[in-house]
Parts: structure tokens; sequence; C-alpha cells
């Protein structure tokens, strides 16, 4: 072979590839290869309006209003007059400097915002004479506009895209905007719309010498479609208002759609605050981790407390599932439970029949906390070995949604937490039985729920054994949702028959029972009350708060029409705050109005404060307190 | 022997004279276009790019005379000086040179600069020619293979330091010419393995790379000792146990060099390329955009001044490396595969011009010339046409900037100069 083959070889193969790879490019794609990312052609982008929300009856939630913000293309920006830009602009040279030189790193090629939201008189007369500065320009853009202080947890809010996603997404653009929270986040893609674009030829000085291929590819934006929400916005803001001072979160559900009727955090804050230019200035102060109130943080869905007595009705369905009692089985309650050996071993009751045995029905309406304890272990002793037992509890309480992210149209939640045989298998090395997990017979010890689980799991019982996935879109372009996550029933692993007693019993509680003081006369309401122990680490001392106050409780009692879970941080027995607040919801979701006799209780209720309790166990760190100065 | 004429035009190859001046002439027209930036044209306006370039083009001919009036000896026998002053002026420019981009590779001479490491490539070629074309040479020894390596890399390690990794990867180039000279292949197989190894590894990930590689060697090996005979019993267990582990060790060097060496501007431009990483805006700009500029061409193209995206300056760098995506433009399919076709066959026409030398110095140094070219050209276009990493280093004879065709033009006279004298070696 000749000694110059290799050469030659390599040229010609060389050669071959570079035309064929020119070929590919020039003849196969040719001129009409991607012209969006084509620099000599202009994009201009028609902003359609971001869809408008409603409330189920139809009032406006989320509307839009108008803002202005000064981009700039630092490659085409020529020589200019700074000092006269600044003085337009109303800021000073420094600030102009670090905001183009923050533009230049982007990307020079490309716009980015320069100037955010400016004010209406200022964007008057800057139009008249920015065209004198190359590279600066004015982009009108859509920004939100809330005509009612309500709900901010549930709508979400919008905030610019960040530059990855800018960059690496076609559909944003630096500086626009997407929705980051609530249903603005969950329904981004149905709100937005697509934005419309105009593609122009340009020359090498940016002007535009004329349409590119006549237009042909142009498109025209597409309105955002409008969400009706489940949300009714009344009861919402009532419940907002009744919470007050207070933390918690309110959850209320349709049971016959499973329907979010009020999805209630508190503390919550004004969505207009996260609107406009003081918005960074107020997001900073909402999000700051430090705060002790997380106003952002939505308690209705992320918070997972204890969920106390109301948990002994899921006890109680279990049981009678699985046969280990029936309605007529009574236990004797000696003022407590006796689970070990030891004299602390021992957990009280505060029902108060000592005398006699109690069966089903009374020991719901007065909470015992014997009579469950004795159900929870005849589950738990069932079987053989008690990990299994646990495991067909764990089956049965799981099927109500509870311990699972529940699958409902909202970006954030939290699983709380059902533990089963093999967690505590792994937490008691195989050595655990019926006492050592008694307290999860009153909904204590390991078991976390939120109040959306909880709502979810009371609505269930009021359709006695089936739910439908809580949302909180009721319609999209007012047409009803299709989905079928939404739409198909799912059941429980407990027959109906077992609901009728404890409806019954739940009844009783609010006739006779811890509920008794929040009646409200002509509705029939159905709860239970619930009061659960928690505690902190304060110093790393282990200290015990203010139980949490908690109702769960639907109406009415025939053909349920609101199902709901109250949860009051810190807020002492479930009858105290949770129950009045249920009931005043109650009333004011069916009747529409709070009748006078009931008027003491909603003043009561809407003056209640618990800032005084939060401030006194609040942890004592010092740069907390500093940093409030 | 002959009697040397004394007209120094004797002998010349005017095919060659004829292919650098439609390269240069046409470089210039490309560069017009590209840099043209008011209505009008003045070539004679010596402020603007074209101007400018236009200079250094009238300033080559001189240079060639210069060239051309030395005896071909002469080039042989000052070999290795020159090759000292090239190191020189390579460890000078740390004292002296200036630093445009973060490089420090100019020597500035009032208003104008040049940037040594374009002219070193000749000087190099000539002193590997001299070193290689010793009749006591020969090239299957390691210690003469160090010889011709140190020579090698020298200059490309000084580069390197400047830093012009893109300028030192040409000296690769002469890897062809010393395996033209008798060194053994391996090395280049070695060389091209390591590198698709590389790139796979990259592409795959280090653990299916592993599994794959291991699969495959694992199914020769078997099928070597499931076919048995003589031959396998060169195959010993230690070289396929080293051939595991070598493997191994350079998969997962790759991942950690990879992960840990790399700068994440290099990994983007990889991952870019190889698909990984689909970005149209930012690093992937430059590539993209030039892609988009050689497409909008077309088949005929649009036409001389009359590339739009061209004159829209969008493609960065588009006068000097990226000079070749406004052949694409403006003269299309055609004229970008003609400029191709014409450097293939100029490198060709070299080669075959080395092969007709008797004496081993002009065959060697000819080859240098069209390896170096031939990197050049592969290189540049590669990357323009985004079928290579970005690798900033100029197209011969066309890329704006007198460094560079300055460079160029000694290069390739130089041989020229060699060639003509051919005839007079007998």
């Amino acid at each position: 072979m000749q000694k110059s083959f290799l050469l030659y070889f390599l040229i010609s193969i060389v050669g071959l590839f570079f035309i064929g790879r020119l070929f590919q490019l020039q003849i196969v794609k040719g001129i009409d290869f991607d012209p969006v990312h084509n620099a000599a052609v202009k994009i201009d982008y028609d902003y359609p309006e971001r869809g408008y929300v409603y409330d189920r009856n139809g009032r406006l939630l989320v509307a839009n209003q108008l803002s202005y913000d000064v981009m700039v293309q630092p490659n085409q920006v020529k020589s200019l007059d700074t000092l006269e830009l600044c003085k337009l602009l109303k800021i000073d040279k420094e600030d102009f400097i670090n905001r183009f030189k923050k533009a230049e790193n982007y990307a020079t090629y490309l716009p980015s915002v320069f100037l955010k939201q400016l004010a209406k008189d200022d964007f008057a007369f800057l139009q008249e004479k920015l065209h004198k500065f190359n590279g600066f320009y004015i982009q009108k853009r859509v920004i939100r506009d809330y005509p009612m202080n309500a709900a901010a947890n549930v709508l979400g809010y919008i905030g610019e895209v960040n530059e990855e996603k800018a960059r690496t997404n076609n559909d944003y653009e630096q500086g626009e905007l997407e929705g980051k929270e609530g249903v603005e986040r969950e329904y981004e893609n149905i709100l937005r719309g697509r934005k419309g674009k105009k593609y122009y030829n340009r020359n090498r000085f940016n002007k535009v010498t004329g349409s590119y291929k006549n237009g042909q590819m142009d498109t025209l934006p597409e309105s955002g479609k409008d969400l009706t929400l489940t949300i009714d916005i009344e009861l919402q803001m009532y419940a907002q208002q009744l919470m007050n001072g207070k933390r918690g979160g309110i959850v209320a559900i349709e049971p016959s759609t499973g329907e979010i009727l009020a999805l209630v955090t508190s503390p919550s804050y004004d969505p207009n605050m996260l609107v406009g230019r003081d918005r960074s200035k107020n997001s900073i102060i909402l999000m700051d981790p430090k705060n002790p109130e997380k106003p952002t943080y939505d308690r209705a869905l992320l918070a997972a407390y204890p969920p106390g007595s109301p948990f002994k009705m899921m006890n109680a369905l279990v049981a009678l599932q699985e046969n280990a009692i029936n309605t007529e089985t009574s236990f004797r309650c000696y003022g407590g439970y006796r689970y070990g050996g030891k004299a602390t071993d021992f957990m009280r009751c505060h029902c108060g029949i000592y005398d006699s045995p109690i069966a089903l029905k009374t020991a719901i309406a007065r909470s015992c906390n014997s009579y469950f304890s004795n159900t929870y272990k005849k589950i738990i002793e069932k079987k053989r070995k008690a990990s299994e037992s646990l495991d067909i509890w764990n089956k049965h309480v799981t099927s109500f949604g509870l311990g699972s992210y529940l699958g409902y149209d909202l970006p954030s939640g939290s699983p709380g937490l059902i533990p089963d045989g093999a967690y505590y298998d792994s937490r008691y090395k195989y050595r655990w039985s019926a006492s050592t997990t008694i307290s999860n017979a009153i909904g204590q010890g390991e078991i976390l729920t939120t109040p959306i689980q909880l709502a979810n799991f009371t609505a269930a019982i009021a359709n006695k054994g089936f739910f439908y996935t809580p949302h909180i879109v009721k319609k999209i372009a007012r047409k009803p949702i299709n989905n079928p996550n939404y739409t198909i029933k799912k059941q429980t692993t407990i027959r109906t028959e077992y609901f009728e007693p404890l409806i019954e019993a739940m009844h009783e509680v609010f006739k006779s029972g811890t509920g008794r003081w929040s009646q409200v006369k002509g509705i029939e309401i159905c709860g239970k009350t619930g009061t659960s122990e928690n505690f902190i680490r304060i110093n790393g001392y282990k200290q015990q708060l203010p139980d949490h106050s908690i109702l769960v409780a639907f109406a009415p009692k025939e053909n349920p029409k609101i199902a709901l879970a109250v949860f009051v941080e810190n807020g002492g027995y479930g009858a105290t705050i949770a129950a009045p607040i249920t009931s005043l919801m109650i009333e004011k979701y069916l009747n529409g109005y709070i009748s006078e006799e009931n008027k003491l209780r909603e003043t009561n209720m809407l003056n209640l404060s618990l800032q005084d309790i939060y401030n006194y166990y609040r942890p004592k760190n010092r740069e907390v307190a500093s940093r409030k100065e | 022997m002959r009697q040397e004429k004394n007209n120094i035009f004797a002998g010349i190859d005017w095919i060659l004279v004829f292919f650098y001046l439609i390269l240069v002439g046409f470089g210039w027209l490309n560069i017009l276009a590209a840099s043209q930036s008011e209505e009008s044209i003045n070539v004679l306006d010596f402020n603007t790019k074209y101007g400018k370039q236009l200079l250094w083009i009238l300033f080559c001919f001189p240079i060639i005379i210069l060239i051309l009036f030395f005896n071909s000896k002469f080039y042989e026998r000052f070999a290795s000086v020159f090759y000292l002053i090239a190191i020189l002026s390579l460890i000078l420019i740390f004292p002296l040179g200036k630093e445009i981009n973060g490089a420090r590779a100019w020597y500035n001479f009032g208003s104008m600069s040049l940037q040594p490491a374009e002219f070193v490539k000749a000087l190099t070629a000539l002193a590997i020619a001299k070193l290689l074309s010793d009749r006591q040479y020969n090239l299957s020894l390691v210690k003469n293979q160090i010889k011709a390596f140190t020579i090698i890399f020298l200059p490309a390690i000084l580069i390197v330091l400047q830093p012009d990794p893109g300028s030192a990867l040409i000296y690769l180039a002469f890897f062809l010419v010393l395996n033209r000279e008798g060194l053994t292949l391996n090395y280049i197989i070695f060389g091209v393995a390591s590198i698709t190894i590389f790139i796979l590894t990259i592409f795959l990930g280090t653990y299916t790379m592993f599994v794959w590689l291991f699969s495959i060697i694992t199914i020769i090996v078997l099928y070597l000792i499931y076919k048995g005979g003589k031959r396998l019993l060169r195959f010993s267990w230690h070289k396929i146990l080293i051939t595991y582990v070598g493997l191994g060790l350079f998969i997962y060097g790759t991942g950690f060099v990879y992960e840990n060496v790399f700068k994440q501007h290099h990994r983007d431009r990889f991952e870019v390329l190889l698909g990984l990483k689909v970005d149209n805006k930012d690093i992937g700009y430059n590539s993209y955009q030039s892609e988009l500029t050689i497409s909008s061409g077309g088949f005929t193209g649009k036409g001389f001044l009359n590339g739009d995206i061209t004159k829209g300056d969008f493609v960065p760098e588009q006068h000097t490396d990226y000079i070749f995506s406004t052949v694409g433009e403006e003269w299309g399919f055609l004229g970008s595969s003609l400029v191709i076709i014409l450097f293939m066959l100029m490198i060709a026409r070299i080669i075959y011009l080395s092969e007709t030398h008797a004496n081993k110095f002009g065959r060697i140094y000819g080859y240098g010339v069209a390896s170096i070219l031939f990197f050049h050209v592969t290189v540049n276009i590669g990357m323009v046409i985004g079928l290579l990493p970005t690798v900033g280093i100029p197209l011969p004879f066309f890329s704006y900037g007198g460094s560079s065709l300055w460079g160029f033009t000694i290069l390739l006279f130089i041989f020229i100069r060699l060639d003509a004298h051919k005839t007079y070696d007998w």
C-alpha cells in the first residue's frame, strides 16, 4: 500500500462527510429550517390575557391589570446619554450599570427586563422619549388583580420564570410570568393561553424590513381559559374571619361531589401583596422562614397533626368491619384504661360514665378513651401476630385516603402518617403489641393527618362508605371538568351498613355529647370533637403545648351538603373553639345567615385570639427577636 | 548538478499558486460581506475589516517574493535556528505579550498585533522535516520517537499555556507526518480509540459503557478461546486482564475527568454537540446560529452581499472563525461544496507533489503542510457546520486576520519554494 494512502483517504472521507452535512443543512432542511431561533427574524409577542378565576357562584376572584416593563437588548444599545435615561427611569447611575450588567450577563442578543412594573404616569412620559435610546423599549405585560382579599393559599400567585426555565423551555422568555403556587401553578397551562407571535424580517440595524414570509407563520394569541373554582368565597371569607387570631386550617367539602367549598389556612395574607412594585419587598416578609406565623404555609394541606378523637370513628368502623365488636358490645370505663403493669401505664378518660358498661353510640358521643382502647386491642389481637392485624387495620384506614397525598388538584400536600406492621416491626424490633401502640386507639401516637384528609374522611362517612377525590376546580372555560379522577367515586373497604350506627352516634355528639353547646336550631349536625396533644422541643427539652382543638362534622344528617374538618392549633378542647366555628360555618353555608340566638357565639369566635398563647410558647430565638427591629 | 536559474519563479507549481489566489480572493469577498457595516463600500478604507484584510493580502506579495528569493537549501540548513526563534517567540510572549480575550497570544506593534503561534506552525514543520530527513534517523526507535514528540509538543505546550488550546490542538497533525515516515499506526489508533471511548462514555454514561464494552470484549475473548488454535496462545491471560483493568480505569477516569477537571462551559459544549442538552439560546447559540445561517443559503445561496443573516451580524465571530457560514449563506450548497472541494484538492496536490520529491526534507515538510491545512480545515468547518465542538481556530486563507493569513502564506510558499527546487536535487 502506498504510504500516502492514509492522508488521501482521510481527505476524501472528511470532504464527503462535510458535503453530506451541507446537503443535509442546505437542501434537506433548507431555508425553512427553524425560523423561530433565527436571529434575522424578529418575533413580536402578543400576550394573551391570563384566564380569570371565579368562585362556584360566579364571583370574580382573580382578574388582570396592565403593567409596563422597560426592556433592554444589550447588543443593540448604542452610545447613549446615560444621565438622561437615568433621570427618565428615576434610578441612579450605579443602579443603571448594575441592571445593565445583569442583562448583559444573561445574554447580549436577547431582551431582558430592565425595570419592572412602571407606574402609569411614568409610562406615558417614557414612551415619548424612549425611542431615542436604541435597544430600550417598553413591554406591556398583564399582571394579576385580586378584587377580594381572600383565599390567597388556594389561588396562589404568579411570578417570573426562573432563568433556567426561560432558557430551556420554548414557551417562556425571560421576564415572563408563570403560576408559582396554588391554582395558578396547577392550572398554568390552561390559564396561560398561548401567546401570539408575529415574525418580521429585520436587517442588521434592527429595523424591521417587512413581514416574514408574508405572515404565513404568524399566530394569533389564544386567551387563557377561565376557571371556576369549587370554592364558595362567602364561606371562605367567613371562615377566614372566624380564624382571625388563631392558627390552623379548615377544609369544607361537599360530600356528594368532592368539591372543596372552603380551604382555609390561618394566618394568611392579602393576595394583592404579591402584585406590583412592592412584590419583592412583601415576598421577603411573607416567605421569611423565621417568621413563626408562616403565612404562605398552607396548613389546610400541609400541616400534619395528630387527629385525636375523630380517629376513634375510624377504629370503630374497622372493628365493625372486622367483627371485632358489634354495635352492642360494651366495655366498662374505670375512669381510664390500664395498658401496662406500671403505675404510669394508665390512659385517663373524661367520659364521666364510670358506673355502667358503655356501648358504641355513647362511647362516641362522650368520646370514651377506654372503650376505644379495648376496641383497638380487639382489632390488633384478632390475628396471631400484631403486625398482620395492623396491616389489615392499615388497609382499611388508607382506603379513606388517609396517609396519602389524596390526589387533589393543588400543588402542595403532605401524606401524613398511618403506620403499618412493618413500621412498628422496625421501630420496636418485632417486640410490640396492641398495648405498645395503644395511642392509635384515640388518634394520638404516630398517626398524623392533614385537615383536608380528615375532611375527606368525614365526607366518606357522610356518604356512608365512598368519596370523590377532593378538588378545587369545578369548570374549565365554563365547562364542567371531566377528569375521571374527580368524577368517579372511590369506595372504601367498610360496608355501608356499619356507617349507620356511627352516624347516629355522631348525631348524638351534637345532641347530648361533647358538641351539645354548639347546636344550631333546625340543622341536624353530625360531628365528633377532638383534642390532640402535641409537643415541641424548646432548647432541647420536650415540652407539652396546649392541645389542638379539632372537630369534624357534616350536615344535615340526611342528604349531607357539607362535611368539614377544623383544626385550631393550641385551641384547647375541641368543644370550646373548633365546635362553635364548625357550627357557625354550617349555619352560614346552609342558611346563608347567622340567626339572632347564635350572634353571641359569632362575636365570641370573631374576637377570640390565641395570640398570647402563641407568643408565650414561641421558641425564644435571639436572632428572630433582633430581626424584628 | 544543473545550474540553478536566477529566475525565482522558475519551476513553481502554478496550480498551487492558483488555488492559493482563488481561496484568498474568495475569502476576502466573504470577509467583505461579513464585515460590511455601512451601506456603501469603500475597499480602501483601512478602518474597516475588509480594508485591513486587503492591506494584509497585498503585504503577502512581498513576503512571497522574499520566500522565493532564498535558495531551498537555506530553509533546510537553518531549520533548527528558525525553530529556536519560534520557541523563543512563544516564551517571550509571557513577559512581553498582550492579552486579548483572556489569552496572552499577541505581540503588539503600534496599531497592529501579531500572533506568533500562527508562524510557529510552519517553523515546527521545518524542524520536524530536518529531524526526520537525517539518514541516521530511524523512527522505530523509542529514543527517536521521543525526540520527534519533543519538537512537536514543546510549542504546543507553550501555546496551551497562553492559553489557546485550540491552536495547540493543530500540532496533533504532525502525527500524520510521523506516520508517513514510519511511525507505527498504533499511536493514532490508540488516540482515536481513546477519544471514541471518551465521547461514548459521556454520551452513554459510565455504567452503560462498562456493561457494553465489557460484554463485547468478553464475547471476543470467549470466541477466541472457543476457536482455539495456535494463534490464541499468544493471547496470554495477563494481557486480557490488563485490557480489562485498563479499560475500566479509562472509563472511570473519563467520568472523573469530565466531572471534576472539565469546567462547566466545556461540559456544556460537549453536551450540546452530542444532543444531550438542547440549547438554542445560550451556549449552543453560536453553533446553532451558524447552522441556521448556512441552511438559509439553500442550493444556490442568496447571492453576494445579500446574506441577510450575515448582514444582521447574528453569528458571532463571523468574519474570523465562522467565515464559512457566510459562504454557506451567500453562495449556497454549490459555493460551500466548491470551497470544500478546493481545499481538499489543494491538500491532495500538496501530498502528490511531496511524493515526487527525491529529497526527504522536502517531502516531509510537504506532508507537514498538508497535515496542518487538513487539520485546520477539518476542525474549523466541522465546527461551523455543527459536526465538531467549538474550537476557535481560523479557516486557512479565508479567515480575517493578518497573522493567520501570513502564517499560512509562509507555510505554503516555503513548500512551493522547496518544490520548485526539487528538480535540482538529483
